[in-house]
């Protein structure tokens, strides 16, 4: 006699059903891309018609078409602060994963060392950027050094507290199959807590990641007041002080699309890490 | 096919268990259970069954009286345990779930493969390796929550109500699956269960506890011959043992 799976039992096994695709997509897709869009075109054209109409200075208030062109007029020197920018945000994101992970994991391996220093990376999240970052200019020599040491303490408190959290979730009775194998610590850490982890690391990283690019903007303007030239938040002060306002707004539009593109790539990782089990990469794919 | 029960794998003197909280979970168990046997605990929620179990288990200490277990104590895989929920991780597959007691003990990965591999296939799960617990039903992952508690050949296996959560039909499905995986591997199996009629159905002895403490009240057998099925299912014997049971169940809630 051996042991077989009745129809019965396999037939409510969820099963993966493919749905129409117009071009790769499904209609819900195109529709979430094609409107946002559309209504984007028309505030972009009723700006623009405003503009001419009521024949609005440049120095005011420039039209879309105007930033678009000063955007590639100028792209020589936006993208040199672009590329700064970009470089402090990663860079910072990067430490701010590697030491938000490792605090995390020494958090959870001892109860006296996440008592003793969690306050304190409290305290380093609630004081503004703003208020320390000039402290910072005067102690710290390098500009992109000093200004990696204020992104970073902006964007890494999100990756620690998310993954403390996770890293202490993990279910009560697996902690329990590990204990009846005699997993050691490390095992439990590395088949356990540490996947348990994941999805709250990835969110954390999903904030940290805006969180990194703030930072970043906050604490060049900061330099950019002190004279020091830096990325895109000091091209706004300077195209500020010259009155050159689509170049102002050319900056914008590249903050802002960066933000966004961090934003997008870092949901598109957290969604190939998780789509295999958890329920948040799941409903995407509905 | 029906062998006799060995020397005790698993005893209890005197056992009582009281939480931090104050709690009397239970209170003198004497219990020894023999080798190759199927024992279930049958009793109403709050007398202290599963915490018997998980004494067991190792996963709990009594407060007193003393455990031995067969072999001097535990050894890793000598016990497999079955919970309530199946108890899988997510983030895994069916195969690499099952191989994690192998993986824990140090096995080397392509023998834990291999292992778990073969433990799927006896639960009935063969083809469904690389599926993801999310991708399978409550039946299935139960099934593949027990492979994984029988992939490192256990002297020992604790189930603790494990099938209450499924329909009727997977749960006498699994029952008699159950039967058979226990009748293949000899391993002495110990259940956890409030339904009389799974209990009577599974096991060869059933011992009846009741609550506030928690405690055995009677010690039954049920000497019906093994392979089981519904031809047992529907006689009149396991009725009269069914209707035996419920009495003492009764009698032990009415104290």
């Amino acid at each position: 006699m051996s042991v077989v799976l009745s129809s019965n039992e396999a037939a409510t096994a969820v099963e993966e059903h493919s749905e129409r695709k117009v071009l790769g997509l499904t209609p819900d897709g195109w529709l979430r891309i094609l409107m946002p869009m559309l209504i984007g075109f028309l505030a972009l054209g009723a700006w623009e018609w405003a503009v001419r109409a009521k024949e609005i200075p440049s120095y005011i208030l420039p039209g879309p078409i105007e930033i678009g062109r000063t955007l590639l007029t100028d792209w020589g020197t936006l993208s040199g602060s672009l590329l700064i920018t970009l470089q402090i945000t990663f860079a910072a994101l990067t430490v701010a994963a590697v030491l938000g992970l490792a605090l995390a994991v020494l958090f959870a391996q001892s109860r006296i060392i996440e008592l003793s220093l969690f306050p304190y990376a409290v305290i380093l999240q609630v004081t503004p950027i703003v208020a320390i970052a000039p402290l910072i200019f005067i102690w710290v020599d390098d500009i992109r050094i000093a200004l990696l040491i204020c992104a970073w303490i902006v964007a890494f408190f999100p990756i620690l507290s998310n993954t403390t959290l996770g890293l202490n979730s993990a279910d009560h009775n697996l902690v329990d199959l590990f204990r009846l194998y005699r997993a050691n610590r490390w095992q439990v850490l590395r088949y356990l807590r540490l996947p348990t982890a994941m999805p709250y690391f990835l969110a954390g990283l999903r904030i940290s990641g805006g969180l990194a690019l703030i930072g970043a903007i906050v604490a060049e303007f900061v330099a950019g007041t002190g004279g020091r030239a830096s990325g895109l938040a000091y091209r706004i002060l300077e195209a500020g002080y010259q009155l050159k306002i689509p170049r102002m707004f050319a900056s914008l539009v590249l903050i802002s699309v960066t933000g966004i593109a961090i934003f997008l790539a870092l949901s598109l990782i957290s969604h190939l890490a998780l789509r295999h089990w958890h329920e948040s990469a799941m409903k995407e794919r509905k | 096919m029906d062998v006799g029960v060995g020397a005790p794998v698993v005893s209890l003197a005197g056992v009582t268990k009281r939480y931090a909280n104050g709690t009397l979970a239970v209170r003198g168990v004497d219990m020894a259970i023999g080798q190759g046997d199927f024992v279930s605990l049958l009793g109403p929620s709050g007398c202290g069954k599963s915490t018997v179990l998980r004494m067991m288990a190792g996963l709990i200490p009594p407060s007193a009286g003393r455990i031995e277990m067969a072999s001097g104590g535990h050894a890793t895989g000598d016990v497999g345990f079955v919970f309530q929920e199946p108890t899988l991780a997510p983030w895994s597959n069916a195969l690499k779930n099952v191989m994690l007691p192998l993986r824990l003990a140090g096995v080397p990965k392509p023998e834990a493969e291999a292992r778990a591999a073969a433990a799927l296939a006896s639960v009935g799960l063969a083809g469904f390796e690389k599926s993801y617990p999310r991708a399978l039903s409550g039946g299935m992952k139960m099934r593949v929550s027990i492979a994984r508690a029988l992939v490192t050949k256990p002297r020992l296996l604790l189930m603790d109500e494990p099938f209450a959560a499924l329909d009727e039909i997977t749960r006498h499905k699994l029952n008699n699956d159950l039967l058979t995986l226990w009748e293949a591997e000899r391993f002495t199996a110990i259940f956890v269960t409030h339904s009389v009629f799974e209990s009577v159905y599974l096991s060869r002895r059933i011992v009846v506890m009741a609550a506030r403490p928690g405690r055995v009240v009677e010690d039954l057998s049920v000497d019906a011959p093994y392979p089981r099925g519904e031809v047992f299912r529907t006689s009149a014997a396991y009725a009269a043992h069914c209707r035996d049971i419920s009495a003492a169940l009764s009698r032990a809630m009415g104290e």
